[in-house]
């Protein structure tokens, strides 16, 4: 018998409780205690006020059961800045804990909980900030860009919001009851092995990157159909936007990607929970073929979160230039060859593991053929704002941010491709400055970007400009004062994820790194702020036209916010920048002859299913056996019963169209 | 893209469907199909890991030890004959036959039963000679490989008994139909994935 | 209301895409009898042992497990470059491309990996080392 089924024969197991008991909450951590305190009162107050002002039933019909794309894009973009807050909190404290824990001071965060603290600031921004940032907007975006009434399968859109969250409450409850992964974001075996983490950490990991992976994968299918299929007549394939170009190479990767991390997954789960001997030390296994396998996953999953960023940025440059995007068709067949290259270059993230040097030549050359595509990106928007009109509006700034901050710590990645130098710098400070470089540069800023852009688009009223400029101002700085530090230790050789030094030579450049740390978190403060000034300053910023930048695609001929249904009628598309075109030929918008509206019905089956599947892995995660088969058999039951739902759809009456048209009618005359 | 919405008339370009005839045209078989092709790349990664790990003994027994071929051969067979017996309630289907087709389908399930029951039993039967899936990571990748594709059979039985209620109850709508056509495509692409599995599994390991 | 247009169901005669392939008896009972064969052949190359070497024989099922593989896409899955306009087909070629590059290159670097790594000491054997 190998030594992990010894392990499993000795496990005393409740029969429904599994392996939960009340040792699992951590009474004796004051820091866990003391946020507990403050999420419970926090959320406490939240329920109250949803019950003082009866928000339950609206929350329920209008949010939570909703099929809208423009809604659950919404959902997508709160879970991300929520979670962007915990994620940003464990930065805090490893910036805070790194600047005192020298020599003397073991700092405020014993090994252990540090160790917890890197894993998951890095699983909460990867998978539940950045990729519900960049959903969020491809999903209330692409619809309204292509001039389509809702994405093609709006059911399974809302399924895949809820998986989604499912993945991120899993996180959440980790904090509570029981511990997470101690092992990095990747979770490396064997140290992710039940041999040498047989705590329930790596078990919360892999359930929520499980459960949130199946609804990224479907939400990927379901934008790539999308595209392909519910383009308005005469929008094609040249003519769509840049955003819609980079979101179908980003659904497209999502698809062909994402199954690799769940079969890894499953693979690791298999050793955990089967004793199987796939990446264990005896028996055959081999850890290093799961390295191998998480980053063939890894390096095109850094294209997804960075291409809809690329695609957010151009429509901007061209917004705000007032000026056709410079290269069009370079910019798409770039995006296509980065696509396709990102297959290619995956063992740069293990050049040190010893597969010798053709291996690590060949994926060298690769890595660094993979820079040019989107080096000519950055010459395609310099060309466009060349002779533009530029204006400054907060979107722009945080675009002229992205290019001279992603530029550079695209130029570190080059750096890093060359193998040689990767063998000094590889898991050094210098890695983390460059992925921080490039990541906060890119998805960051795109994100903020998207956010200042189509704000008055969903919500009908601007952002606050001065805010959101102490925002990017406060990030942009901050960014460089916490990461400029890092190259330099990087390059000195201080290796990542130490919680203890004992050269006090360093602590300079840590404690540099703190103040940076400090200053982004004003940054993240202005950016609330912002919303809530915007929110009471609403009446003042209104944006009544729809229109309120001069944009050129079509989401900015709705109203703002759109109605349920988008289009009214759908427009037909002739040219590139379909809106502009209209604009500059003076086309009028129809304000009668309005027909009935064929839409899909709201329905709660999303959100059930679900969470059931959310159960069922809190179960799995506490090898609560029972409720585990019950919760997945509820999961398998739940979704028959739903295909057995053959109602789901209905019409809006012209009527109802009418009047929601001829409001708009007003609204534009009010304006003009 | 609908091509019967005129995007010009009288030579003069069109900006608005007026009509409101413009409707999308149904997604379900190419979302179905993309379904497929991510589910292609998650066997692409067992067998990789069969082809990394498949000669990983630790000592213990090989494919050539363990491989029954004939049963396989049989289990390969059970397999065909279900996914022409699925060709046949197509062509039902398609003459619009509900009664032919739910014959066939019923039919092809026994044989996907049958399947899973010779797995079931040549599972079994190994465990009980002590090369289960915790044996060798050769043992791990061969049990992960074929059950995953064995799970994916028991789905697709699960989701034809569903389908054969439905269409008992509502007839072959055009909901339905295509219910019926995405399941066809799944069926085969089991039988695709089996082809695989049978050659580079089965018949490499026991050379 | 206009009950006219139901969209859902725009004649209960065919769907879009229902006209991209039309299934027929020759066609399912060409790709049958193709699949037996195929399938019989490697069978009985393993079974009888006999081509003179193992390696050959790989070479040879895997063949054949590519050549059915095609026709089953072709007879049973109907695929060809117009269904969906194409789109189908170039899903199918992006994914088996990916499939080559993750079997190919997984076993690639794998076997370098292990090629380079140590081989850790037999303890039985080591026991006098000192």
């Amino acid at each position: 018998m190998s030594t992990a089924q010894h392990q499993a024969a000795v496990e005393q197991l409740h029969p429904i409780l599994g392996r939960l008991g009340w040792d699992a909450i951590p009474y004796h951590e004051p820091i866990l205690v003391g946020t507990f305190a403050a999420v419970a009162l926090g959320g406490l107050f939240v329920l109250a006020l949803l019950t003082k002002f009866r928000l339950w039933g609206p929350l329920w019909r209008d949010w939570i059961t909703s099929i809208d794309h423009k809604k659950i894009g919404i959902m997508y973009i709160v879970l991300g800045v929520v979670m962007l807050l915990r994620g940003f909190a464990d930065a805090i404290m490893m910036r805070a804990h790194q600047a005192m824990a020298f020599g003397d001071n073991a700092g405020f965060l014993p090994p252990h909980h540090y160790d917890q603290v890197f894993t998951a600031h890095g699983v909460i921004m990867i998978f539940f900030v950045a990729m519900p940032l960049v959903t969020g907007f491809m999903n209330y975006i692409v619809p309204l860009q292509i001039g389509a009434r809702d994405v093609a399968f709006p059911f399974l859109n809302n399924f895949s919001f809820w998986m989604t969250a499912g993945g991120a409450i899993l996180v959440m409850i980790s904090l509570f009851i029981g511990e997470f992964a101690k092992t990095g974001w990747l979770a490396y075996p064997p140290l992710s092995g039940i041999l040498a983490s047989p705590d329930v950490g790596v078990d919360y990991y892999v359930w929520a990157l499980q459960i949130a992976g199946v609804g990224t994968t479907l939400s990927g299918i379901n934008l790539v159909a999308t595209i392909i299929k519910m383009r308005a007549p005469g929008m094609t394939m040249m003519k769509m936007p840049v955003f819609t170009w980079t979101s179908l190479c980003t659904n497209v990767l999502i698809v062909a990607t994402f199954p690799v991390l769940a079969a890894t997954l499953a693979l690791l789960t298999a050793d955990r929970y089967l004793g199987t001997n796939f990446f264990t030390n005896d028996l055959g296994g081999n850890a290093m073929l799961y390295v191998n396998l998480i980053w063939i996953w890894g390096h095109p999953e850094v294209y997804i979160l960075v291409l809809p960023a690329f695609g957010i940025f151009s429509e901007i440059v061209s917004t705000f230039s007032r000026k056709k995007l410079f290269g069009y068709a370079s910019m798409v067949y770039a995006t296509v060859v980065i696509t396709i290259l990102s297959y290619l270059v995956w063992l740069h993230h293990f050049f040190t593991m010893g597969s010798g040097a053709s291996v690590n030549s060949f994926f060298g050359i690769t890595t660094m053929i993979i820079s040019i595509p989107t080096g000519a990106k950055i010459f395609n928007w310099l060309f466009t704002m060349y002779r533009g009109r530029i204006k400054f509006d907060v979107p722009m700034l945080w675009t002229v941010g992205f290019m001279v901050t992603f530029v550079i710590g695209g130029m570190t990645g080059v750096l890093l491709a060359v193998p040689a130098a990767d063998f000094v710098l590889h898991n050094s400070l210098f890695l983390i400055a460059h992925f921080h470089n490039v990541i906060i540069g890119g998805v960051v800023f795109g994100a903020f970007a998207g956010i200042n852009y189509w704000f008055p688009k969903a919500f009908g009223f601007r952002l606050d400009a001065f805010w959101g400029k102490v925002s990017f101002w406060c990030w942009l700085i901050g960014f460089w004062v916490a990461f400029m530090p890092l190259y330099v230790l990087g390059l000195m050789g201080v290796t990542r994820r130490v919680s203890h030094f004992d050269d006090p030579s360093l602590q300079i450049w840590f404690i540099v790194a703190a103040i940076g740390g400090a200053i982004i978190a004003c940054g993240i403060a202005a950016f609330l702020i912002q919303i809530g000034v915007s929110i009471l300053r609403r009446k003042e910023l209104a944006d009544t036209t729809g229109d309120v930048w001069g944009g050129r695609t079509l989401e900015w001929s709705t109203a703002s916010p759109p109605p349920d249904y988008n289009f009214a009628f759908t427009p037909i598309a002739h040219d590139m920048d379909a809106w502009h075109d209209m604009k500059q030929r003076g086309v009028e918008r129809p304000t009668k002859g309005f027909v009935a509206i064929h839409m899909p019905r709201n329905t709660g089956a999303g959100f059930v299913i679900g969470m059931l599947a959310t159960a069922m892995g809190f179960a799995l995660i506490w090898h609560m056996y029972w409720i585990a088969a019950v919760g997945f058999a509820a999961t398998v039951i739940a979704a028959i019963v739903h295909t057995f739902n053959y109602n789901r759809d209905y019409h809006i009456p012209a009527d109802a169209v009418t009047r929601t048209e001829d409001e708009r009618t007003r609204a534009l005359a009010a304006a003009a | 893209m609908s091509a019967t919405i005129a995007t010009h008339v009288n030579g003069a370009p069109v900006y608005y469907d007026r009509s409101g005839e413009h409707h999308p045209p149904n997604s379900t078989m190419l979302g179905f199909w993309l379904y497929l092709m991510s589910d292609c790349l998650v066997f692409a990664v067992l067998f990789a890991v069969y082809a990394v790990l498949g000669r990983s003994y630790a000592a213990g027994p090989s494919g050539a030890d363990l491989f029954d071929l004939p049963l396989v051969a049989a289990n390969t067979a059970l397999l065909l004959f279900s996914s022409i017996t699925y060709g046949f309630a197509m062509i039902a289907m398609q003459a619009r036959k509900k009664g032919q087709l739910l014959a066939w389908l019923a039919v092809t399930g026994l044989f996907g039963l049958g399947f899973l029951g010779i797995e079931l039993y040549e599972f079994a039967h190994l465990i009980h000679e002590g090369a289960g899936p915790q044996r060798s990571a050769f043992l791990s990748s061969f049990f992960t490989l074929v059950a995953t594709h064995g799970l994916h059979v028991t789905f697709g039985c699960i989701w034809l008994v569903t389908l054969m209620v439905q269409v008992r109850k509502l007839g072959l709508t055009p909901a339905n139909r295509r219910r019926l056509m995405c399941l066809s495509m799944f069926w085969h692409f089991l039988d695709v994935v089996w082809i695989g599995v049978f050659t580079f599994v089965y018949l490499m390991g026991a050379l | 209301m206009a009950a006219n247009h139901d969209h859902a169901h725009h004649g209960d005669d065919h769907l879009d895409g229902e006209a991209d392939f039309h299934v027929s008896f020759k066609g399912y009972a060409i790709g049958f009898i193709l699949s037996v064969i195929l399938t019989a052949i490697p069978f009985w190359l393993v079974m009888g042992k006999v081509l003179p070497s193992p390696k050959m024989t790989g070479f040879v099922i895997l063949g054949f497990a590519a050549v059915q593989m095609v026709v089953h896409m072709i007879y049973f899955l109907h695929m060809n470059a117009k269904v969906e306009g194409g789109w189908s087909m170039l899903a199918l070629l992006f994914t088996v491309a990916l499939v080559a590059i993750m079997l190919a290159g997984s076993v690639w670097v794998m076997f370098h990996m292990n090629t380079n790594m140590m081989p850790t000491p037999d303890p039985a054997a080591m026991r006098n080392m000192p």
